[in-house]
């Protein structure tokens, strides 16, 4: 046995592992039978194999129950009156206490729809700067040549380990020498300059992949650099452009270091910052109608989750996206 | 005449070599303009004064004092910060490791060919989106509340407590922790894109050579999944340092109980946006990169002795 743990790694079968096939899901256990000792056992081995199977399914859904009874249960008690909260912790809806939501709806000083109507407001913006500039950047890095081209890309990717940490306070005193502060675009701006490099540095790996020879031929055909950009490449770019869209609206709608930061009048205030001020406004008397108001402020995020799903996948697989 | 040499003539004196060491930089300028101003004003600028700002007071108010390194003397003897440290290397090594180890379980679950998959990777990676929010830090607060669900359900298998999770500072960080490894989709969904990746053949070789599933998994599927678990862990490092939103709705901003939630990201917002030392919240900022810094780099030299690269 040990001496087939090292041929395991030996050269020859490293090799193998470059020829890359169209992805196929390793399954050698569940579908390929064992030559030898599963062809003498044969029923006895698929019998055992559904047993098998139907372990692992309730063990997965189990977890699934537990990964998602927090969010549930928060669900059905925005669906409770206060005093059933504490004392059910059970996920099976009693009530449709809508007064929740409407009380909750209008306990701050503005209705939650101004909240509501703010972070759409930055998060539309922000996807539009990224979708634009990231896209525009990916094109110069991936398919111009310039002067300091690679110290430039290099820079680019270092600033997608620096922690905001580290530049929140001199772009904090630039936002309030400029008087910006307490208004949107300190939040927006810098996604119009590009700043969110992942995205740059996720749609330059996808202009690589496309085969240059398009460019090539638009170039031939008379085309500049903005029509091959736009003409060309930008269609050919929707799965990136689409990740972007929904990283950066999850990010966005769920941020709150910068908005917190940037946004202190109470009219402006996004909903993550809305849902602060619960905290600090209401006694623990009145969790019904902040759940409420919480899970108002992650369907969006459910939605486009559904929605997006596919890109998602991508995004992270390819980037490593959180 | 030959091509060559008419093809000489048409570049003119010394074309080629001015031509290639000068490239056309001008669709380059437009196409990263944006890029540019935001590198300059928004990255490179504010790096260059953080670092001049770490070694000044200022606080907004009055123009900025420069008082050489008094801002990192004082970080030597600041009891906060060594607590703000503690707290955050605990939460980073123990919630780390937590996540990805049960990133790389459920995906090592998922990967054999199952039904639903899509269905269980969905359920299990929407934790990882709503994390973040403060709609989910808001309901942490409830659940390990003294009467929250948390305690509820310790009621219902017959362990009656009235602890509130939240306000113990022995107990109060470990919720944060758990709130981190309840996240595990994303590092999930990037194992279980690598073990795709693993060719279908090394399987067959294993059981035709006999290897049993532990084997297999020991041999094939470990050495060759160490580049998808090494960048999951630089990634989850870095994430993790910089976690805050969590740790500032549970305490209410204030690290609170005893400071035992006092994530090193809060001290710094503390100190900077609170009560506006924005001098000594620099110093503490490029203290912060050069710790992450630090961490990333013994990382990579560990990667030497356990990551195998195929070549």
């Amino acid at each position: 046995m040990k001496t087939d743990s090292t041929t395991l790694q030996a050269p020859p079968r490293a090799k193998t592992a470059r020829l890359r096939f169209p992805p196929r899901r390793p399954d050698p256990v569940a579908i390929t039978p064992a030559p030898t000792p599963a062809a003498k056992s044969g029923r006895r081995g698929q019998t055992r194999r559904r047993v098998l199977a139907v372990v692992k399914h309730v063990c997965l859904i189990l977890l699934v129950v537990v990964a998602l009874y927090p969010v549930i249960w928060m669900l059905v008690s925005s669906l409770r009156p206060d005093g059933q909260i504490f004392s059910n912790p059970s996920i099976i809806p009693t009530t449709l206490h809508w007064e929740n939501y409407t009380y909750g709806w209008t306990a701050l000083t503005k209705p939650f729809s101004t909240y509501l109507v703010n972070s759409l407001l930055v998060v539309v913006a922000a996807i539009a700067g990224n979708l634009i500039t990231c896209s525009m950047a990916a094109y110069a890095f991936a398919r111009l040549k310039f002067r300091f081209q690679k110290p430039a890309f290099a820079f680019m990717l270092v600033t997608i380990m620096i922690p905001i940490h580290v530049v929140i306070v001199p772009q904090y005193i630039l936002w309030s020498q400029l008087g910006l502060v307490n208004t949107f675009w300190p939040l927006i701006i810098p996604k119009f300059c590009a700043t969110d490099a992942f995205f740059t540095f996720l749609m330059v790996q996808f202009i690589r992949g496309l085969p240059k020879s398009l460019d090539e031929a638009a170039r031939i055909d008379g085309a500049g650099h903005g029509q091959i950009f736009f003409r060309i490449l930008l269609p050919l770019m929707t799965p990136a452009l689409a990740t972007t869209t929904i990283f950066t609206f999850i990010w966005t709608w769920n941020d709150f270091f910068a908005q917190m930061i940037y946004l202190t009048d109470p009219k402006l205030y996004t909903v993550s910052i809305a849902l602060r001020a619960y905290i600090d406004a209401q006694t623990s008397s009145s969790y019904g109608a902040m759940f409420a108001m919480s899970m108002v402020s992650i369907i969006p995020v459910v939605l486009i989750f559904i929605f997006g799903q596919k890109y998602l996948v991508q995004g992270i697989a390819t980037t490593g996206l959180k | 005449m030959s091509i060559a040499e008419l093809s000489r003539m048409a570049r003119g004196r010394g074309g080629p070599k001015a031509r290639q060491k000068m490239p056309d930089n001008k669709p380059a300028l437009v196409f990263l303009g944006p890029w540019l101003i935001g590198a300059i004003c928004l990255m490179i600028g504010p790096i260059i004064a953080s670092l001049v700002l770490s070694f000044t007071n200022y606080n907004l108010l009055q123009p900025a004092k420069f008082v050489g390194f008094d801002n990192f003397i004082r970080m030597l003897s600041d009891p906060r910060l060594r607590k703000s440290l503690e707290v955050t290397s605990l939460y980073v090594l123990i919630s780390v490791p937590g996540q990805l180890l049960a990133a790389l379980l459920l995906a090592i679950l998922l990967n054999r060919g199952l039904r639903g998959v899509t269905i269980y990777r969905a359920a299990f990676y929407l934790p990882s989106l709503l994390g973040s929010s403060v709609a989910i830090a808001v309901l942490w607060r409830q659940v390990f509340g003294a009467q929250g669900l948390f305690n509820a359900m310790l009621g219902m298998i017959g362990i009656h407590t009235e602890i509130s999770w939240i306000g113990d500072s022995s107990t109060a960080l470990g919720t944060l922790i758990l709130l981190h490894v309840w996240t595990f989709g994303s590092p999930m969904v990037i194992f279980l894109a690598g073990l795709r990746q693993i060719p279908t053949e090394l399987y067959e070789a294993a059981t035709t050579d006999g290897a049993n599933a532990w084997q297999q998994f020991k041999s094939v599927t470990m050495p060759l999944l160490t580049p998808i678990i090494f960048f999951n862990l630089v990634l989850a490092v870095i994430n993790s340092f910089a976690s805050f939103t969590q740790a500032f709705i549970v305490s209410g901003g204030t690290g609170a109980p005893a400071d035992s939630t006092l994530f090193y990201t809060l001290y710094l917002y503390q100190e900077g946006f609170g009560s506006f030392r924005m001098g000594y919240a620099s110093a503490l900022a490029w203290l912060l990169v050069i710790i992450v810094g630090a961490a990333t780099a013994i990382l990579f030299w560990t990667s030497k002795f356990w990551v195998h690269y195929e070549d």
